[in-house]
């Protein structure tokens, strides 16, 4: 059972030093987890690095803002851990295939599909989900007022990997024309069909932005 | 196609934050060892549990690999590279845009700011049946279900088949080849730089293989010399949605005229065979000829010549033949 395991920063042989642990090292195994597993104390995991240079895979995410342990396969996608172990199911999946953009989430600002990610790859980085996207009184942000204000979907089953495509496209370009706007969201489809819908609610969002 | 299943298949996963690290770890697990750069390739094959690595290697914490720095009169970018950053790069904006307007064609938005140059250059062939996990001659087997009198082949190989009739998919890697660019090898035996042109092989060479890179090699950089910096260049990639969608045919081409004469000129194409083809007889007919329609429809003629459509790809012989045409005379042109 004791498979590989995730080893960072070092082959085999080297010492790990605690330092280099604290890093990221991160253990794997397939073994269903249990809670004691999961909320082992740290002196726990140290011991266990000194044997074979692997430990725990319970790692530490920042999610909208807020700092969530989580215990993480090697193999897991972002969008498993973000719908399966977080709850945040906001984010979806369509594809699981980098095809459609349902899943998509912010990386340090940056779009990307969470089917396409794997967890472990984002130890260190920003992720925002369209959970994380309404100020904490409960405001919604301008791209999702403007969403409600243009009716701009139907089921909605896209919308929620738009609307993160959409504030991460204007993140950078703040005044897009529409065809701009039309490209820069061009890695989402909408099964629905009314793209027009959509731009048209992007577009007042956009203003929306600028005058916030 | 695509069956979601729940996670993938269990793997070492491996985290260097060297290269020489990385090369250790390569050599250690050799065969059955699987690099990871953005993953936009890999997945599919994990997910679809037709590839089995026992020994991931993920390169996103190598430093080394990241980055474009200017180098001599030229460029060198690092595999780890996104194609986001290949396009906003102001130096490949200025200078290269043949590369910048490739890259931009590639797959979408969110799958260039992940995906790698490096990754893009080494991805697999995109031919279904291979994809799906059938048991053909790239696979190890004994047969190309793609070149069957019932086969789907609307999107394979008009050039260079032998055997298997996959094609490339890669949008960089004409424009790299017109471009001059050379690949940075790295193994633990050492360093090789191979010109582009060279890195990707056809079944001829190695069925089983897109590129030159064996178990243990690590292709760490790709350098774009000051040569072709400026010049006259074109990029087309006809596919049949405007994102996601791989080239049916693609043209990159660089060239350096004195407005009426042809210079100097690379021009190569992919999505007609398993490797992208550099046109030398191309190159070598319209060199020294005016920039005019006669030259482009010489070039477009001599370009097809050899062309072996199977059932459903014909389509591609006069579409590679007008590209090509385009390239000499720009798209008013032809
Ligand atoms: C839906 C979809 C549509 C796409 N459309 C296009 C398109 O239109 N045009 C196009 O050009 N591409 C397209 N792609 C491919 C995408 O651009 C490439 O998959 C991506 O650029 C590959 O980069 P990556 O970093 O994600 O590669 P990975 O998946 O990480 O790697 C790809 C392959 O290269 C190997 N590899 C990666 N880096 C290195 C390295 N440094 N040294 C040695 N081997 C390495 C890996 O082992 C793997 O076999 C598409 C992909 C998807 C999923
Ligand atoms: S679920 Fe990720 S792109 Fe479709
Ligand atoms: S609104 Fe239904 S999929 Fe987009």
């Amino acid at each position: 059972m004791e498979e590989p395991i995730i080893e960072r920063g070092t082959e085999e042989k080297r010492p790990i030093s605690r330092r280099d642990f604290i890093k990221g090292v991160i253990a794997a195994g397939a073994v269903a987890t249990s809670a004691s597993y999961l909320f082992r104390s740290t002196g726990a995991m140290f011991s266990q690095s000194s044997a074979q240079g692997s430990v725990e895979r319970l790692i530490t995410l920042n999610v909208n803002g807020q700092i969530r342990r989580v215990d993480v396969m090697n193999q897991e996608t972002l969008a498993m851990t973000l719908r399966y172990k977080l709850g945040l199911t906001g984010t979806k999946l369509g594809c699981d295939r980098a095809e459609c953009g349902a899943c998509t989430v912010l990386i340090d600002d940056v779009p990307h599909y969470s089917c396409s990610v794997l967890t472990h790859t984002v130890r260190s980085r920003k992720i925002l989900t369209i959970e994380g996207l309404a100020s904490p009184r409960g405001e919604l942000h301008p791209i999702q007022q403007a969403v409600v204000d243009e009716q701009g979907f139907q089921c909605a089953f896209c919308m929620s990997g738009f609307v993160m495509a959409a504030v991460g496209f204007l993140k950078l370009n703040p005044n897009p024309t529409r065809s701009e706007l039309a490209h820069g969201i061009s890695g989402n489809l909408c099964r629905c069909q009314d793209y027009n819908k959509i731009l048209t609610a992007f577009m007042r969002g956009a203003e929306y932005m600028r005058r916030a | 196609m695509a069956v979601i299943h729940d996670v993938m298949p269990s793997f070492g996963l491996y985290q260097p934050a060297s290269v020489a690290d990385a090369l250790n770890l390569l050599d250690r697990h050799g065969r059955d060892a699987w690099i990871l750069a953005g993953g936009l390739d890999s997945f599919d094959w994990l997910k679809d549990r037709i590839k089995r690595p026992k020994a991931v290697v993920d390169l996103s914490g190598i430093s080394e690999l990241q980055g474009i720095r200017e180098s001599g009169d030229g460029l060198e970018i690092g595999a780890m590279t996104t194609l986001t950053e290949v396009v906003r790069h102001p130096a490949v904006r200025e200078r290269y845009s043949l590369l910048l307007e490739a890259a931009e064609h590639a797959a979408s938005p969110q799958i260039r700011n992940q995906g790698t140059i490096g990754g893009n250059v080494s991805q697999d062939t995109r031919c279904w049946y291979y994809r799906t996990g059938w048991f053909c001659y790239r696979a190890g087997g004994n047969i190309c279900y793609a070149d069957t009198p019932t086969a789907m082949n609307r999107e394979h190989a008009i050039l260079g088949a032998d055997r298997c009739v996959a094609v490339n998919p890669s949008d960089t890697a004409p424009a790299l080849i017109a471009l001059d660019a050379s690949m940075v090898v790295r193994s633990k035996s050492g360093e090789r730089v191979v010109p582009a042109e060279e890195y990707f092989i056809g079944p001829g060479t190695d069925i089983t293989r897109m590129t030159i890179l064996q178990p243990g090699d690590l292709l760490t950089a790709i350098r774009i010399p000051g040569t072709w910096g400026g010049a006259r260049f074109y990029f087309e990639k006809v596919r049949d949605r405007n994102v996601w969608d791989f080239a049916l045919v693609s043209v990159a081409s660089a060239m350096s005229d004195n407005g009426e004469t042809i210079e100097r000129v690379r021009i190569a194409v992919n999505g007609v065979a398993a490797r992208p083809l550099r046109l030398r007889a191309v190159e070598d007919a319209v060199r020294g000829k005016a920039r005019s329609e006669e030259t482009a429809k010489l070039a477009g003629d001599l370009a097809i010549q050899g062309a072996l459509p199977l059932q459903h790809n014909a389509y591609k012989v006069p579409l590679m033949r007008n590209l090509v045409k385009r390239a000499i005379r720009g798209a008013e042109g032809a």
